[in-house]
């Protein structure tokens, strides 16, 4: 049986790609903002502690989502914290966070009684094990994502472009940086249920990058990333299908050579281009 | 408009960062439709005080006002250009869309933009030229373009005082020329305070040169005196004039 033959047969396949568009359209969107503004090492930060509110929240019996939410917006305030206080040590501090968020979730996780969920889910994600309810859930959250960044669109890309001629603007920047910090984060607890925190840091970078290198106007990097990553993910659907390979890595492999695809097509003609 | 009140006023301001003063006792007052150049050598405080008229710092001693205003009240109606683009060049935007982020702080932020902001746009860019590239994006400007499109975003505020931190430090001398053009047809609408290094082009076009190194001197009279470069940078300096008389009996 070959992948369209069984997107027909099989729910759960369904389940997946509904999960898997959802997971394009919240990478294009929040994956071009952390593209252009540089903030992938922080979205690292982040993504990364929210494993640490995961395990404490198994560790407490409570909901794993709530711990991950919590987790992931203290830690979108404490990166934007010391991103403002532009210490020259900021990347040592985020990279410290991402370090001691990851190790508070394997040691509450090891000192779980019963706990038995496989770690490497959380890494490299199980997309195919997705349920309605996480659909729904993600439905929710990308639908308000995309409300968010409709309504506060030009604050939000002038913040983005230019801080410092934004707040001269009278723009509330501070707010305005710590909401799409939040915003990131919160995105990120979304894809890491589905897809694990390795395709998270994929989604979030390359398919951004990847319509980066095609447009020159945010709005249609946005649109592009976005189709761009869905079809990189029906594509690594049917690969890890027909191969029987993790479904997160092959969708990382394929947005990898997608990009480096583009790229050297940009070389390529700026090469041809003779230089007047 | 404010009626009587200057565009720009210092009053005994002193600043320092930490232990360092920057500013001592500055007083100064700039007109409306005053054309300023502020020199002096580097870290004489040209851009701190830049600064504190943007109300980004705040004055140890003394009082700062604009337009008749605290800095941060008057922000509306200043447009800054930077010394160096705070943002990065790469970031994908047209020329037509940095611009328009000028007509940002003029209505509140969630309102659509209206017909009147597409026009303050279209009109800045046509005075500072560059109506042409409002398509391309800011990438793909050279040095002296990407210059253009910054004074033309803050034109687009429809300031009544323009602040400009050093605006010809990364162009060449024919992109400064054209520049001084275009503020020498500006500066009937507004007050001009333009921080510089070229002491000898900036003396043929501005009202007044203000010196600053730690204090400051104002020279009103047109061309300095000699001595005076010497006194300010500590060392013989010798004025390079570019020609072109024409442009100084027309200013001045």
């Amino acid at each position: 049986m070959n992948f369209i033959e069984a997107l027909w047969a099989h729910e759960f396949l369904r389940v997946a790609l509904a999960a898997g568009l959802l997971a394009a359209l919240a990478s294009g969107i929040i994956g071009t903002l952390v593209v252009v503004k540089r903030i992938t090492f922080m979205a690292g930060g982040i993504a990364h502690t929210v494993l640490g509110g995961m395990g404490v929240a198994h560790w407490l019996g409570g909901s794993p989502l709530i711990g991950a939410s919590v987790a992931a917006v203290l830690a979108a305030l404490l990166v934007g914290w010391i991103s403002r206080r532009g210490g020259e040590r900021e990347d040592m501090l985020i990279g410290a966070l991402w370090a001691v968020g990851m190790s508070v979730g394997i040691v509450a996780i090891a000192h779980t009684p019963g706990y038995s969920t496989d770690l490497m889910s959380y890494l490299l994600g199980n997309l195919l094990m997705v349920s309605h309810e996480q659909v729904t859930a993600m439905a929710w959250l990308v639908g308000l994502m995309l409300l968010a960044v409709f309504v506060f669109w030009r604050p939000l890309v002038a913040t983005t472009f230019d801080e410092e001629f934004a707040r001269l603007r009278g723009l509330p920047t501070l707010a305005i940086e710590l909401g799409l910090l939040v915003t990131v984060a919160l995105a990120v607890v979304m894809l890491v249920q589905a897809v694990g925190l390795v395709l998270v840091m994929a989604l979030l970078t390359l398919p951004a990058a990847t319509a980066l290198l095609l447009s020159g106007s945010i709005g249609w990097v946005m649109l592009l990333a976005a189709t761009i990553a869905a079809g990189e993910i029906v594509l690594g659907l049917g690969v890890a299908f027909e191969t029987n390979t993790p479904a997160g890595a092959v969708i990382v492999l394929c947005s990898a050579v997608v990009y480096l695809l583009a790229l050297t097509g940009q070389r390529m003609r700026r090469h041809r281009v003779p230089v007047a | 408009m404010t009626g009587t009140a200057s565009a720009l006023v210092f009053d005994h301001v002193d600043f320092s960062f930490g232990e360092r003063p920057v500013l001592s006792d500055v007083s100064l007052q700039v007109a409306h439709g005053e054309f300023l150049a502020l020199i002096g050598p580097n870290g004489g405080g040209k851009s701190t005080l830049v600064k504190l008229s943007l109300g980004l710092l705040k004055p140890d001693r003394g009082e700062v006002r604009v337009l008749g205003l605290t800095p941060a009240q008057a922000r509306p109606r200043l447009g800054y250009v930077p010394q160096f683009a705070t943002f990065r060049r790469d970031f994908p935007l047209s020329v037509h869309e940095t611009v328009l982020h000028g007509r940002l702080g003029r209505s509140a932020w969630w309102r659509p933009l209206t017909p009147q902001d597409h026009e303050a746009a279209t009109q800045a860019m046509a005075a500072t030229d560059v109506q042409d590239l409002a398509p391309r994006p800011i990438a793909s400007l050279s040095g002296g373009q990407l210059q253009r499109v910054l004074i033309a975003r803050a034109l687009a505020t429809e300031p009544e005082l323009l602040l400009l931190d050093e605006p010809t430090a990364h162009v060449d001398t024919r992109a400064e020329h054209d520049l001084f053009g275009l503020l020498a047809r500006l500066r009937e609408r507004m007050a001009i305070v333009m921080v510089s290094h070229d002491v000898g082009l900036v003396s043929r076009h501005v009202d007044r040169i203000a010196c600053l190194n730690l204090t400051l001197t104002c020279h009103t009279a047109m061309p300095l005196a000699p001595g005076v470069l010497e006194n300010l940078y500590g060392m013989p300096v010798r004025l390079i004039d570019h020609g072109d008389r024409a442009a100084l009996e027309g200013v001045l």
